[in-house]
C-alpha cells in the first residue's frame, strides 16, 4: 500500500513542478496546491499505513491508527489553505494593476 | 518548569489581537505597540538573566512531558537572540513611526509587525521541528502582508515572487518532517537527537539533513538566495529593515539548531556542504554587493554576504566559531537593521536609490553621513566595534579547523562588505552637491533618532564585548555540547 501511495505521490510531485514551472499564474497557483497536496499524502503514508480503528476511543478497539500525523496534515491544511487564498487574491490584484499574468512579463528590470 | 519563557511570545500576539480592534486610532496603536515592545524587551533581559544564573529553561506545555506534549527550550543561544530581535523590534517599530505613513498605518501596519514578531520569536523558543514549522508560518504570512502593503506595482510583483519561493520551501519542509517523522518517530528536538544518536546517522538520515539543509537555506539565503535581492528592495525601509534583521536569521538559527543538536553525529558530509554553500554564498553576494550602484540592491547583497560568513562559522564547527557565530549573528541583526535605516534615510534625503543622481549629502545631513561611515566600518570588523569579535572568533575557528581557504574567502567578504559600503559613502556623501537647491530639506530627524538609538546599542556591543562574550561563551558551549540540552529537555522523563 505505501508503495503505490508513494508512486501517487511521486506523481503529484512531478505534476505541481512541472506546472509551476509554467508561464501563467493562474497554473503556478494550482502547482502549489498539488504539492502540498502531495506532501500532506506524504506525511499519512510515512506514518505507516498499518490496519486500524480511527482514532476515536470510543471505538474500543485493539489498534488504532497513527493520531499524530493526522494532526499535523490538519495544521498544514488550515495554513496551506490560508496561504492560497491570499496567494489568490495577490494574482488577482496583480492582474488588474499589472495587466499581465505572464511571469515572463514580470520579470524585473526597471532600476537594473 | 518556568511560565515566563512563553512571555517573548504571548506579548506581541496579544498586541497584535489588541490593535486589531483599533484600526482608526493610530495614536493608540502607536502606544500599544511601544508599550509592548518596552515590556517584551524587559520580559527578554529577565530570561537572559535567570538563563545566566539558573542554566537552560524549558516549560513543558500543558504540563505534557517531553517529548509528548510540545516543548519550549530558552539555552543561551536562543535567550540572546530573542533578547537582540526584541531590541531591533523596537528600533524599526520607531523607525516606522516615522517613515510608514498614514496609509500603511490605517491598514493593519502594526498588527502584522507584531505577528511578524511573534513568528521570529516562537521560532526562536520552541523545542519542537512541527511548532517551528508552525511559527516560521506565522512568520511568513505576516510577511507576506508586509511586503505587499501599499500594494505598489513593484511590490505586486516581487510579492508573488516571494510568495511562490516561500510556498515550495514550506511545503519542502513539511516533506523533510515526514521523512524524518518516518525515520525516527518523534518531534522533539532533544528526543529526535537521542533517537538519531541511537540508530546511528546513516545514509537515509544525512539525506534528510540535507533536505532540511536546503529548506533553510531557502529561508536564511545562504546559497538558495535568488530571490532575496529582488524581494527585499519592494517594501519600504523599515519593512526591509525587519525583514533584513530578522527573517533570514531565523532561517540560520535553525540551519544551527539542526546541524548542533540533531545531525552532528556524521558531520564529514553535511558540514562539508555546508561550507561549500557559505564559500559560494560569500563570493556572489560579494559579486552583488560589488556590481550594482542601486543602494538597495548593495545593501540586500550584504545580507546574503554575512550570512554566509555565518554559516562559515557553523561550517567549522570548533568551539571558537560557535562562539562566534552566536557573537556574530547578535551583532548582525543589529548591524543590518541600522545599515537599512540609514539606506532609507539616504534615499529619503536624496530622493533616489541610484547612486549616480546622488551626491555631497554630507553638507546637509553631517551626523548621517558619519553615523554610516561607522556603520560600514562595523559591518567590515574594524577593532573597537561589534563586528570584530565575531569576525575573530569564526576566523579563529576557521583556521583550528585548517579550512584555511574558506577562512580566506571569509577575510575577502569583508574587503568586498567594505568596498560596497564605502561605494555608498563616496558617491553618496562626498563630492559635489546634486540635489536641486531649491528642494526643501527633507526632515529625516524623527527616522535619524530611531537609528540613532541603534547606532548606540552596536556600539555598545562592540565596547562591551567582554561582558557580552561572557553570555556568548555559554552560549557557544550549548552548541558545542548539545547534551546539556538534551538533558535540560528530557530530565526525569528517562
Amino acid at each position: 500500500m505505501e508503495l503505490i501511495m508513494s508512486l501517487a505521490i511521486g506523481i503529484l510531485f512531478a505534476i505541481g513542478v512541472y506546472l509551476i514551472l509554467s508561464r501563467s499564474l493562474l497554473r503556478i497557483i494550482l502547482g502549489t496546491s498539488l504539492l502540498t497536496h502531495a506532501v500532506h499524502l506524504l506525511l499519512l503514508t510515512m506514518a505507516g499505513l498499518k490496519r486500524g480503528a480511527a482514532p476515536l476511543l470510543g471505538k474500543g478497539a485493539e489498534a488504532f491508527v497513527d493520531p499524530l500525523p493526522q494532526a499535523l496534515i490538519l495544521t498544514s491544511i488550515v495554513i496551506n489553505f490560508g496561504v492560497t487564498s491570499f496567494f489568490f487574491v495577490l494574482a488577482y490584484r496583480s492582474y488588474k494593476t499589472l495587466g499581465t499574468d505572464d511571469m515572463e512579463q514580470l520579470r524585473g528590470t526597471e532600476d537594473e | 518548569m518556568n511560565n515566563v519563557i512563553v512571555l517573548p511570545l504571548l506579548i506581541p500576539l496579544f498586541t497584535a489581537v489588541i490593535l486589531i480592534f483599533f484600526k482608526e486610532k493610530i495614536t493608540a496603536q502607536k502606544w500599544i505597540s511601544a508599550l509592548s515592545g518596552l515590556l517584551n524587551m524587559a520580559v527578554a533581559g529577565f530570561i537572559v538573566y535567570q538563563v545566566r544564573t539558573e542554566g537552560i529553561q524549558t516549560l513543558n506545555m500543558s504540563g505534557w512531558l517531553p517529548p509528548f506534549g510540545i516543548v519550549f527550550v530558552v539555552d543561551m543561544f536562543a535567550a540572546l537572540l530573542v533578547l537582540t530581535t526584541t531590541v531591533v523590534g523596537i528600533a524599526c517599530l520607531f523607525y516606522a513611526f516615522r517613515s510608514i505613513g498614514e496609509e500603511r498605518e490605517r491598514n493593519y501596519f502594526y498588527p502584522f509587525y507584531h505577528f511578524l514578531l511573534t513568528g521570529v520569536l516562537g521560532s526562536f523558543l520552541t523545542g519542537d521541528l512541527f511548532n517551528l514549522f508552525v511559527c516560521f508560518e506565522v512568520m511568513l504570512i505576516a510577511s507576506y502582508a508586509l511586503i505587499v502593503l501599499g500594494g505598489t506595482k513593484r511590490q505586486l510583483r516581487e510579492t508573488l515572487k516571494y510568495i511562490l519561493i516561500n510556498i515550495v520551501s514550506s511545503t519542502l519542509f513539511v516533506a523533510s518532517v515526514a521523512y524524518l517523522y518516518a525515520a525516527v518517530g518523534t518531534l522533539n528536538m532533544a528526543h529526535l537527537s537521542l533517537r538519531v544518536a541511537e540508530v546511528g546517522q546513516g545514509g537515509i538520515l544525512t539525506v534528510i539533513a540535507i533536505l532540511f539543509l536546503i529548506v533553510f537555506s531557502l529561508k536564511a539565503g545562504l546559497f538558495l538566495f535568488f530571490w532575496l535581492p529582488g524581494s527585499y528592495s519592494a517594501p519600504p525601509a523599515a519593512v526591509t529593515a525587519l525583514f533584513g534583521a530578522l527573517l533570514t536569521k531565523v532561517g540560520l538559527y535553525a540551519i544551527i539548531r539542526m546541524f548542533t543538536l540533531i545531525f552532528h553525529h556524521d558531520s564529514s558530509f553535511s558540514h562539508t556542504s555546508i561550507g561549500w554553500m557559505a564559500a559560494a554564498t560569500m563570493l556572489l553576494g560579494g559579486l552583488g554587493a560589488v556590481a550594482y550602484s542601486d543602494i538597495n540592491r548593495i545593501l540586500n547583497y550584504n545580507v546574503v554576504v554575512s550570512v554566509g560568513f555565518i554559516a562559515f562559522g557553523l561550517a567549522a564547527a570548533t568551539q571558537d566559531s560557535l562562539d562566534g557565530v552566536v557573537f556574530y549573528l547578535m551583532h548582525d541583526m543589529v548591524a543590518k537593521a541600522l545599515m537599512f535605516f540609514l539606506g532609507g534615510m539616504i534615499i529619503a534625503a536624496a530622493g533616489t536609490s541610484r547612486l549616480q543622481e546622488m551626491g555631497g549629502l554630507i553638507k546637509r545631513y553631517p551626523w548621517m553621513g558619519w553615523m554610516f561611515f561607522v556603520t560600514a566600518l562595523t559591518l567590515v570588523g574594524v577593532p573597537p566595534l561589534s563586528g570584530f569579535t565575531g569576525k575573530l572568533l569564526i576566523v579563529r575557528g576557521g583556521l583550528d579547523a585548517q579550512l584555511y581557504g574558506l577562512t580566506a574567502l571569509g577575510l575577502a567578504s569583508s574587503l568586498i562588505v567594505l568596498y560596497s559600503m564605502m561605494k555608498i559613502f563616496m558617491q553618496a556623501f562626498w563630492g559635489e552637491e546634486k540635489l536641486n537647491p531649491d528642494r526643501p530639506r527633507t526632515k529625516v530627524s524623527g527616522m535619524g533618532s530611531a537609528a540613532a538609538g541603534m547606532f548606540i546599542v552596536m556600539i555598545l556591543l562592540g565596547l562591551g564585548s567582554e561582558w557580552v562574550y561572557s553570555l556568548v561563551s555559554q552560549a557557544g558551549e550549548g552548541l558545542f555540547r548539545p547534551e546539556l540540552y538534551i538533558e535540560a529537555v528530557l530530565k526525569g522523563v528517562g
